[in-house]
């Protein structure tokens, strides 16, 4: 209870639109992230695998799966990371399987989450039958056991990294259309929702105009969770050797290291590289999550240091 | 009441999707995966089981829906079709020898991480700002970006290959014959810590960050506030009053957990070969056995919706708020 | 005789991330044994604040900074440990605002009464639940409703049991904050009915806390009056309801309609004079409004047992 804050707000300011509240606190959003420690780490992370991604073609220029050395070979001077057992070099399959990874991987939370926003909201929005009954929908989804889901779409479909992507996207948008459903909601309760019903906006626009620039921290938190769910979603995919195995990827990248039994020999630095990258991704956009609710929800934080 | 039944409708919704699911993706899929899984086996089935085959798999001139609804009996008095990688062996029986493994695996796992995580996940918030609540959550965060599949060949080079304590593959030796013997039990027992070890690993954190999240917020709720000012102990307040509301999320979490697991362990398994349900789908998929493979499916589907109708009970007993409505 | 309780230049300040708000400053007040103080003042103004200090109830941010607690002569604020927890209930209890909310949902009201028992009387769970059952039949609800969960009684019944919860150890003082704001006139009548027998029974004073000027005239013997966390007037409450001497206290009882008397054309609390850097309640808002508290003068005592805050240059109106 703050016995002076109150008194301090009480001049006849008008409340702004909320359009306008929107944006100001999507703004404060972004300014928060950039001071906060987790966020501001994670982000230089996403930059760093983002331009190695894209740099791959200079970086490690020709064919990544090209042999061009004796197989199984340790870390050395010519092979910085070593060579696979076929006898590829691991640092330009790890390079390389960056691309792959990291564009399956946002595309996968990009779509997925767009997919739940447009779920989350008309359930929210249109309310009564339509939210029955997509309620109900994104429950199955939920429910159905993920991976088994995600091998039998796959086992059916031609492989290849569209199919990855789609397959993704099924098994991926539920939990975020749930999430996304009772954030909208309570949005939609909200007075300036109502107003702006009554003053003629389209549903459409209220859902996006209105209501979607309110919950802008909500949507930022999943999309980051579908792509940390993308990414490493693909990997197990690619692992179980269900993607397109003549792609190169960290997925892929790790089911040769499996199946030319890296493991059994010893040769770590074949599967240390691309798992250790997938983490650190995963993981950067874990920090840009929890730094969001941290600044969401201030409770959270730990009591001594500030995110 | 009313709310059980609901939900039992629902779950009944849930699995009638998948069957109807099973029912679609071999007849609507491109690139006719039948054919070639006949193809494959041609050889060594009788005319008349290629002819049941391809009644169960849409190679039929019948109507849709009458092979819907031959489908849909089938499925509900057990016939789920002739393993094809394991011919003439039924689906269900292949299934029957192996999903012991994978719900020993499970549950194991389960079992352990819900209670660890939640344990620390209270011991984190009664610390507030102190080493667990600050260093843990962190750390479990990074630990969970590993994928599951890479820490689990990662334990097992480190604790299998390099320092040799467990052993690599399979749920036992090969020269023992299962039984309730002690010999048997301790061998099944060593096999089983490195693949249940890794599931733990991965999902304990996001236990302990649930309920340390959620008993963050019932502390803030006035009956604790109340229960301070009634001057009871610390901990009486901790576990009496904040952990055991916090901890109703909580058995929600383990229906969904389950469903994670036992999907989750197909991946465990197949880098342990550990003999369980997860592995042979897998399996399946790599030998385009499709009625193994749509056999697997609706019966981890099956599972898990009965594991989380078991939980339904359980929380109605739990909270009697839910009890009323 | 002594006060039961006596606060004493108090301040409590809410720090975070650096800025620093004052939630209450210089409040000082005494209660005497069996009487009835008022708190009054808009939601937010400190009151509760004051409440959970006497309790030794603020968590951070929240922390007191400056004065000093004493309950029948024993500095509360130097209480720690199994000494706090004893003190808590059997010397001062607490009636909350929302009684929905200060029962735990998931236990049932016979667990939550016998708590008390258990805990300072150290009796038997049989024993803390007969206990518990006289409480109830006390405040006239059924002792088989022990058994009933908070979700299953009505928002009168809820806040009778914590009544009953509040007299269980016979404490010397009662705080009650806004005890009846949730409920409808008719049992905010009841209620207030229960908590004047009781007091007549048992003999407790009380620390009573509202925004809702009407009651507070109804039940208190003296009133202090709340505003940006200081205590702008302190007077008997009929000399207060007579004739309100701080602009505040005017526009604060000119905001709730008397229960009795003639009609009178209500106000709002910001009707008083408003200039652009002043709320017209003190003589100058500071440039970041951070801390009014500052611009308030102190109390002076303008008649015996009367205060008012007030500047020396003289009136402010």
């Amino acid at each position: 209870m703050t016995a002076v804050d109150t008194t301090g707000t009480t001049s006849t300011v008008a409340a702004p639109a909320p359009g306008v509240r929107g944006q100001t606190r999507r703004h404060g959003l972004a300014r928060q992230l950039l001071s906060s420690r987790k966020a501001l780490s994670g982000l230089c992370l996403l930059a760093v695998f983002a331009l190695l991604a894209l740099l791959a073609p200079v970086l490690a220029p020709g064919d990544p799966s090209l042999i061009n050395s004796s197989g199984s070979q340790g870390p050395s001077g010519a092979h910085w990371l070593g060579s696979t057992t076929k006898g590829q070099d691991v640092l330009a399959l790890t390079l390389w399987g960056a691309r792959s990874s990291m564009l399956v991987g946002f595309t996968v939370g990009i779509v997925a989450t767009g997919v739940a926003l447009f779920v989350g909201l008309a359930a929210a929005y249109f309310g009564r039958l339509m939210d029955d009954a997509l309620t109900l929908v994104t429950n199955i989804f939920l429910l159905l056991p993920g991976l088994p889901l995600l091998v039998i779409l796959a086992a059916f479909l031609p492989p290849g990294t569209a199919t990855v992507v789609l397959v993704l996207v099924i098994t991926g948008w539920a939990g975020s259309a749930r999430v996304l459903r009772a954030q909208a909601r309570s949005i939609r309760g909200k007075d300036f929702v109502a107003a702006a019903a009554v003053t003629g906006e389209r549903p459409l626009g209220i859902m996006f105009r209105e209501i979607l620039p309110n919950m802008a921290s909500v949507v930022m938190t999943t999309l980051l969770g579908c792509v940390v769910f993308g990414i490493t979603s693909q990997a197990a995919l690619e692992f179980l050797g269900l993607g397109d195995t003549s792609v190169v990827s960290w997925g892929t990248n790790l089911y040769w290291a499996s199946s030319d039994g890296a493991l059994m020999t010893g040769a770590w630095w074949i599967f240390v590289p691309s798992g250790l990258c997938i983490a650190l991704v995963a993981f950067a956009l874990a920090l840009v999550n929890y730094a969001v609710d941290e600044i969401t929800n201030p409770r959270l934080r730990s009591a001594q240091r500030k995110g | 009441m009313r709310l059980i039944l609901r939900n039992l409708g629902f779950y009944l919704v849930a699995f009638w999707a998948s069957i109807t699911l099973n029912f679609l993706l071999p007849r609507f899929m491109p690139g006719d995966p039948v054919s070639r899984m006949f193809a494959q086996s041609q050889g060594a089935m009788q005319p008349e089981q290629i002819a049941q085959m391809s009644k169960l798999f849409g190679l039929d001139d019948r109507p849709l829906w009458e092979q819907y609804v031959t489908y849909v009996k089938s499925v509900f008095t057990g016939d789920l079709g002739i393993s094809i990688s394991r011919f003439p062996t039924p689906v269900t029986e292949v299934i029957g020898a192996q999903i012991g493994w994978t719900l020993l695996l499970g549950t194991t796992a389960l079992i352990i991480a819900a209670l660890l995580g939640n344990l620390l996940g209270i011991v984190a918030a009664s610390r507030r700002g102190g080493l667990l609540d600050s260093a843990f959550p962190p750390l479990l965060i990074f630990v969970g970006s590993f994928p599951y599949f890479w820490l689990a060949m990662g334990a097992l080079y480190l604790f299998g290959v390099s320092l040799g304590w467990f052993p690599l593959r399979h749920a036992y030796d090969a020269g023992l014959t299962p039984g309730l013997n002690a010999e048997f039990l301790a061998n099944a027992g060593t096999h089983l810590v490195l693949p249940a070890l890794t599931i733990v690993a991965v999902t304990v954190g996001s236990w302990m960050l649930g309920m340390r999240n959620s008993m963050i917020a019932t502390a803030a709720e006035d009956y604790i506030t109340m229960a301070e000012a009634k001057g009871l102990s610390p901990s009486r307040i901790m576990f009496r009053y904040a952990a055991r509301n916090a901890l109703l999320p909580s058995v929600t979490n383990i229906g969904m957990g389950l469903g994670f697991v036992v999907g989750g362990a197909l991946l465990t398994e197949v880098v342990f070969a550990y003999p369980g349900i997860g592995f042979q789908l897998l399996a399946a998929v790599q030998r385009l056995d499709y009625p193994l493979m749509q056999g697997i499916f609706l019966t981890i589907t099956a599972a898990v919706l009965l594991a989380n109708f078991l939980i339904d009970i359980v929380y109605v007993r739990l909270d009697p708020r839910v009890r009323v409505r | 005789m002594d006060p039961v309780l006596e606060v004493r230049n108090l301040r409590v300040e809410y720090r975070s991330d650096g800025r620093t708000v004052v939630g209450a400053d210089r409040v000082s007040f005494a209660i005497g044994p069996g009487e009835i103080f008022g708190l009054a003042g808009e939601s937010g103004c400190g009151k509760s604040t004051i409440a959970n200090a006497v309790m030794r109830l603020l968590k951070p941010p929240a922390q007191i900074t400056a004065g000093d607690i004493r309950f029948q002569g024993r500095d509360v604020l130097a209480l720690a440990g199994g000494e706090l927890r004893a003190f808590r209930w059997r010397q001062i209890a607490m009636v909350f605002q929302s009684a929905m909310n200060s029962l735990n949902p998931v236990l049932t009201i016979g667990e939550q009464i016998g708590d008390i028992f258990t805990t300072h009387e150290k009796l038997s769970r049989r024993a803390a639940r007969d206990r518990a059952g006289e409480l109830l039949e006390l405040v006239g609800i059924d002792p088989e409703r022990l058994k009933a969960y908070p979700h299953q009684l009505s928002g009168g019944m809820r806040q009778r049991v914590v009544i009953a919860m509040a007299v269980a150890l016979h404490p010397r003082l009662l705080i009650m904050d806004e005890p009846t704001t949730a409920l409808d006139v008719v049992v905010q009548q009841e209620i207030m009915a229960q908590i004047r027998d009781l007091q007549r029974e048992l003999g407790f004073s009380i620390l009573f806390i509202t925004h809702d000027m009407s009651l507070m005239v109804e039940l208190s013997q003296r009133i202090g009056v709340m505003y940006g966390g200081r205590i702008v007037e302190l007077a008997a409450a009929d000399d207060l309801f007579a004739k309100p001497l701080h602009p505040y206290s005017e526009a604060l009882m000119n905001a709730f309609p008397p229960l009795t008397g003639p009609r009178r054309e209500l106000t709002g609390l910001f009707d008083a004079p408003r200039t652009t850097d002043s709320c017209g309640f003190h003589i100058r808002c500071p440039p970041d409004r951070s801390d009014c508290s500052m611009n308030i003068p102190d109390l002076r005592e303008v008649a015996p047992g009367r205060w008012v805050a007030r500047s020396t240059e003289g009136d402010l109106r």
